[in-house]
C-alpha cells in the first residue's frame, strides 16, 4: 500500500516503513538503545532526502525515549537533576547544530557531512564495543572473572571546578564536563537525528562514573527533551520534520520494542554488545561505500535560495 | 519586428502556393487559439502522472496548406520559473564531494512539449532558439555571467538532462494531432512529481518552416487532499506544526507502554 510523504514528497510503502520501525523498535528494546543512529541511515537507504530523515529520526526518537523513561520514572531509575544539567547543555549544543545544518545545506554539503559523521561516529563506537564485548567473550570462556573498574577512581574529569552535587546518582562533579557532554550530544541530535544514547551511556559510565541503574533512565530523559527541542527547532527553520513519516516508524518502533525487550532478555550481556557492535559496524560500512562508490549522477538539481 | 518579418514571409509562400483566386486578395492572417476546460486542476497525493489535453483551434487556415499538411503546431506546458543550483560531484581522496555549481535564475520547474513532428522537420534550429522554444533551446540564464563559457554550458546541459531523467521536462513527438482542419488536440504529460502553482500553456503555430503566431493561457496546478493541508500546515504554521509532532510523539510513546507493556 502505497503512501505519499507530504514532506519528503514521494511516495513510499506503508508496510516497509512500519516493518522498519519495527525491526529497529526491536532491536531497540533488545540493546536498550534509541534506535535513532539505525532509522536515519536507513530512512536515507530508502530515498528520502536525508535532511527529512534527520530531523524525522528526531521526532521518531521521542516516542521510544518518553515510554523508556516513563518506565525508569516508575522505577525510581532516573536523576531529575543530573538529567537537567546535561539538558541546559543540550539545548546549546542543539541550537549550534542547527545553525550548522541550515548553513551545510545551503552550501550544498549537507548530505556528505551526515555520512561522515555517521561513518566516524558509529565506526568508532561499533569498533570500541566489538573490542571490548568480544575480550569479554573471552575472558568469560576462560573463567576468569570479569574486570569490574572501581567506581573511586578518579581521573582529570574529578579535577575540574565548579562542582555540583547530585544525589539520586550519588555523584560530587564538576558541572563543566556534563554540560560539555550534554552540548555535543544536543549538536549530533540536531545533525544526525540521533538521541545520541550510544555516546550518552558509555559517556555516563566511563567518564562521569554515574552508577549503571540511573544512567538509562537518565539519558532518556534528557533525550527526550533535546530530541523535542530539536524537532520543534527543525520544524520551524527547515519545515524539514515529516509526521506520516514519523508516525509510521513510531507506530512500528513501540510495538517492535516490548517483542525485543524479551528477545533481548535471554541473551547474555556481552553476546548482546557483539552484536550490536557488529550491526552498528555494518551500518557504518555501508554508509563508507556509498562515499566512495562513483554515483550514478554526478550532478544534482537543488532549488536555490533555500533558508 | 522579427515576428512581423516571419508572418510577412509566410503570407508570401501562401501566395506562392495557393493557387486559388481567393489569395488574390490580401488573405486573412492565420492565428491560432488553445482553450482549456479549466483553469485550476487539483491532483491529489497518489497522483502518479498524467496526460493534459488541450483543444485549439487554427483561424483562417489555408485549406491547401492544411490539406498538404504544412501546419505545425507545437503546444508547451511551461511551469512556474523558479531559481535552480546545479551541482557536481568531483572525487576528493576518494570521496564523491560536491564541488562546482552554478546557480541558474528563472528554470521552468516543468517543461513539457507536443508536437505534430519531430521538432527538427518543423522549423529550423535557429527559429527555436529565437523563440526559446523547446527544451534544448530553453534560454538558462546564469546567475553569474562571469563564469567561463564552457562552464555554463556543461551546467545547462546537466540541468536539461536531469529535468529530462527526472520527467519534468518531457516531449511528445505526435502528441498534437488535428482532427479537423482546424480544430487540433495536443496531449502534453504531467509528471507524477508536477509542480504547484500557475503553469502556462503555449500554443505555436508554423506553417511550412515558419513561425505565425503564438497563443498561450494559464493553468493553475495544486495539490489537494489530506497530504496537502499538512505541507501548508508545515510551512504556514511551523511552530504549531513542530509542537503537535512532538506531542503525536509522546503520545504513541505512551500509548505504546499502556498498549504492549508486560511488567
Amino acid at each position: 500500500m502505497g503512501i505519499y510523504l507530504p514532506i519528503a514528497e514521494i511516495s513510499v510503502n506503508v508496510f516497509v516503513l512500519l516493518a522498519m520501525g519495527a525491526a529497529v523498535g526491536f532491536l531497540s528494546g533488545m540493546f536498550g538503545v534509541g534506535g535513532g543512529f539505525l532509522i536515519t541511515p536507513l530512512l536515507i537507504f530508502y530515498n528520502i532526502p536525508p535532511a527529512i530523515a534527520v530531523a524525522t529520526g528526531a521526532n521518531q526518537v521521542i516516542a521510544s525515549s518518553f515510554s523508556g523513561a516513563l518506565s525508569h520514572f516508575k522505577r525510581g531509575t532516573l536523576d531529575f537533576k543530573l538529567g537537567g544539567v546535561l539538558l541546559a547543555g543540550g539545548i546549546v549544543g542543539s541550537t549550534a547544530g542547527i545553525y550548522v545544518f541550515a548553513l551545510l545545506r545551503r552550501v550544498g554539503q549537507l548530505d556528505l557531512f551526515i555520512s561522515l559523521l555517521y561513518v566516524v561516529l558509529l565506526g568508532t563506537v561499533g569498533g570500541l564495543m566489538l573490542v571490548e564485548s568480544v575480550n569479554a567473550l573471552r575472558a568469560s570462556r576462560s573463567g576468569a572473572a570479569p574486570v569490574l573498574k572501581k567506581s573511586g577512581q578518579h581521573n582529570w574529569i574529578h579535577r575540574l571546578p565548579f562542582k555540583m552535587r547530585f544525589r539520586a546518582s550519588k555523584l560530587f562533579v564538576s558541572v563543566i564536563p556534563v554540560l560539555g557532554l550534554g552540548a555535543g550530544i544536543g549538536f549530533l541530535s540536531s545533525i544526525m537525528g540521533v538521541g545520541g544514547g550510544f555516546i550518552m551511556v558509555p559517556a555516563l559510565i566511563y567518564l562521569l562514573k554515574v552508577p549503571t541503574n540511573v544512567v538509562i533512565g537518565t539519558s532518556l530523559f534528557q533525550i527526550i527533551f533535546t530530541s523535542a527541542y530539536t524537532t520543534l527547532v527543525h520544524a520551524t527553520t527547515n519545515q524539514t520534520v515529516d509526521v506520516i513519516l514519523a508516525f509510521l516508524l513510531m507506530a512500528g518502533g513501540v510495538a517492535g520494542a516490548q517483542y525485543g525487550a524479551k528477545a533481548g532478555q535471554k541473551l547474555r550481556g556481552e553476546q548482546l554488545r557483539a552484536l550490536l557492535a557488529m550491526l552498528v559496524l555494518a551500518v557504518a560500512i555501508r554508509l563508507a561505500v556509498d562515499l566512495f562508490v562513483t554515483p550514478p549522477n554526478l550532478y544534482s538539481l537543488t532549488a536555490a535560495g533555500l533558508n | 519586428m522579427a515576428a512581423r518579418r516571419a508572418f510577412a514571409a509566410a503570407v508570401s509562400l501562401s501566395m506562392l502556393f495557393a493557387l486559388s483566386p481567393a489569395t488574390a486578395q490580401t488573405p486573412p492572417a492565420e492565428s491560432i487559439q488553445i482553450g482549456l476546460s479549466t483553469d485550476a486542476i487539483s491532483i491529489t497525493a497518489g497522483f502518479s502522472g498524467a496526460d493534459l489535453t488541450i483543444f485549439g483551434s487554427l483561424e483562417n487556415p489555408d485549406p491547401l496548406v492544411a490539406r498538404q499538411g504544412r501546419y505545425d503546431v507545437i503546444v508547451v506546458l511551461e511551469g512556474p520559473p523558479r531559481p535552480v543550483v546545479v551541482r557536481r560531484k568531483d572525487r576528493v581522496l576518494g570521496v564523491w564531494i560536491n564541488l562546482d555549481s552554478e546557480t541558474f535564475e528563472n528554470v521552468p520547474v516543468s517543461y513539457s512539449v507536443a508536437t505534430t513532428r519531430p521538432l527538427q522537420d518543423i522549423a529550423e534550429p535557429a527559429k527555436y532558439k529565437q523563440l526559446s522554444l523547446g527544451a534544448q533551446n530553453l534560454y538558462m540564464k546564469p546567475a553569474d555571467e562571469t563564469d567561463s563559457p564552457a562552464t555554463i554550458e556543461e551546467f545547462t546541459a546537466a540541468l536539461r538532462d536531469r529535468k529530462a531523467a527526472t520527467g519534468l521536462y518531457s516531449e511528445n513527438v505526435g502528441g498534437v494531432q488535428f482532427l479537423s482542419q482546424n480544430l487540433f488536440r495536443a496531449t502534453v504529460r504531467l509528471a507524477p512529481n508536477v509542480p504547484v502553482g500557475t503553469h502556462k500553456a503555449r500554443a505555436f503555430l508554423f506553417k511550412s518552416g515558419m513561425f505565425v503566431k503564438e497563443s498561450s493561457a494559464q493553468l493553475e496546478i495544486r495539490k489537494s487532499g489530506f497530504e496537502q493541508s499538512i505541507f501548508r500546515v508545515a510551512h504556514d504554521y511551523s511552530f504549531l506544526y513542530g509542537v503537535f509532532a512532538v506531542s503525536l510523539a509522546m503520545l504513541t510513546g505512551w500509548l505504546g507502554r499502556l498498549i504492549f507493556r508486560k511488567d
